[in-house]
């Protein structure tokens, strides 16, 4: 597919992010830079000096409020991109009346309980509706371990087992791995191509 | 009975188990997870009552905190 007939098909869809994080700030830049028409990203949090070595801020924005800052810095990727920045927690209530009419909703949460809140929610809502979401992203390494498994209308990114612990922390490259990995199947979905990696020849 | 416990094959005592008790007998003790029964998610109140029969698939999928 042409990247022209690309941009066009995607510049039509919405795509919900829930969470600003490591995920969620990684893959909305990677999904402003393919030509989303619009993305509806909710958090919490301000940006601190410990986000840095895997969120897509920077220092000048420490402080500043997570979607705020996000925002900004997809305008200097693609000022044409719709962003619809929500400070706020989600919540079932949030998540109905925030990401009502996206195509997409990627999970991008940092606690365990949250991912499984987001993912209940979605799914009873809006059954049929793609949820790319994300389990297992700690420590570096691993290439080969990160994967993506498809579960009909839910699919899930990482390595399904490493934790963010003291011991494991997140870091970038991981992360980033792991957000890429979420954006490049929210465009397989889109794009409804049929399966991961298959080549026609 | 004989059931697809994340796309293996597995023998469990029982002709028909609740969630629960699945996740009970496959010692699924990890509090984060998702659990599909034929490709339908199953919320976790009901897992005491959403019940599992012979040849039917089921995803156990674990959620690990990070984000």
């Amino acid at each position: 597919m042409e990247e022209r007939i690309v941009r066009r098909l995607l510049g039509e869809k919405s795509v919900a992010i829930a969470g600003a994080g490591g995920l969620g700030s990684n893959c909305a830049a990677l999904l402003a830079r393919a030509g989303i028409g619009r993305l509806v990203i909710a958090d919490f949090d301000v940006v601190s000096l410990s986000n840095l070595n895997r969120q897509f801020f920077f220092r000048d924005q420490v402080g500043m409020k997570k979607v705020e800052a996000l925002k900004t810095n997809i305008f200097r990727i693609d000022p044409g991109v719709v962003v619809e920045a929500w400070e706020t927690k989600l919540d079932p209530e949030k998540i109905a009346s925030l990401f009502q009419d996206c195509d997409v909703v990627v999970e991008a949460l940092d606690r365990a309980d949250m991912k499984a809140m987001l993912i209940e929610t979605a799914v009873k809502l809006w059954p049929g509706r793609p949820l790319v979401a994300a389990s297992g992203l700690a420590g570096f390494g691993g290439n080969n371990r990160l994967r993506t498994r498809i579960l009909g209308d839910l699919t899930l990114c990482g390595d399904g087992e490493s934790e963010v612990s003291l011991e494991d922390p997140p870091l970038g490259p991981r992360v980033a791995a792991v957000a890429a990995l979420q954006a490049n199947r929210v465009l397989e979905v889109l794009l409804k191509v049929p399966a991961t990696g298959r080549r026609r020849r | 009975m004989k059931i697809q416990l994340n796309r293996r094959s597995v023998e469990v005592e029982g002709d028909v188990l609740t969630v629960r008790l699945l996740l009970d007998r496959m010692n699924f003790s990890f509090p984060l997870i998702i659990v599909k029964v034929n490709g339908l998610l199953v919320p976790r109140d009901d897992y005491g009552k959403a019940s599992v029969h012979e040849g039917d698939r089921v995803e156990v999928i674990h959620l690990m905190s990070g984000g």
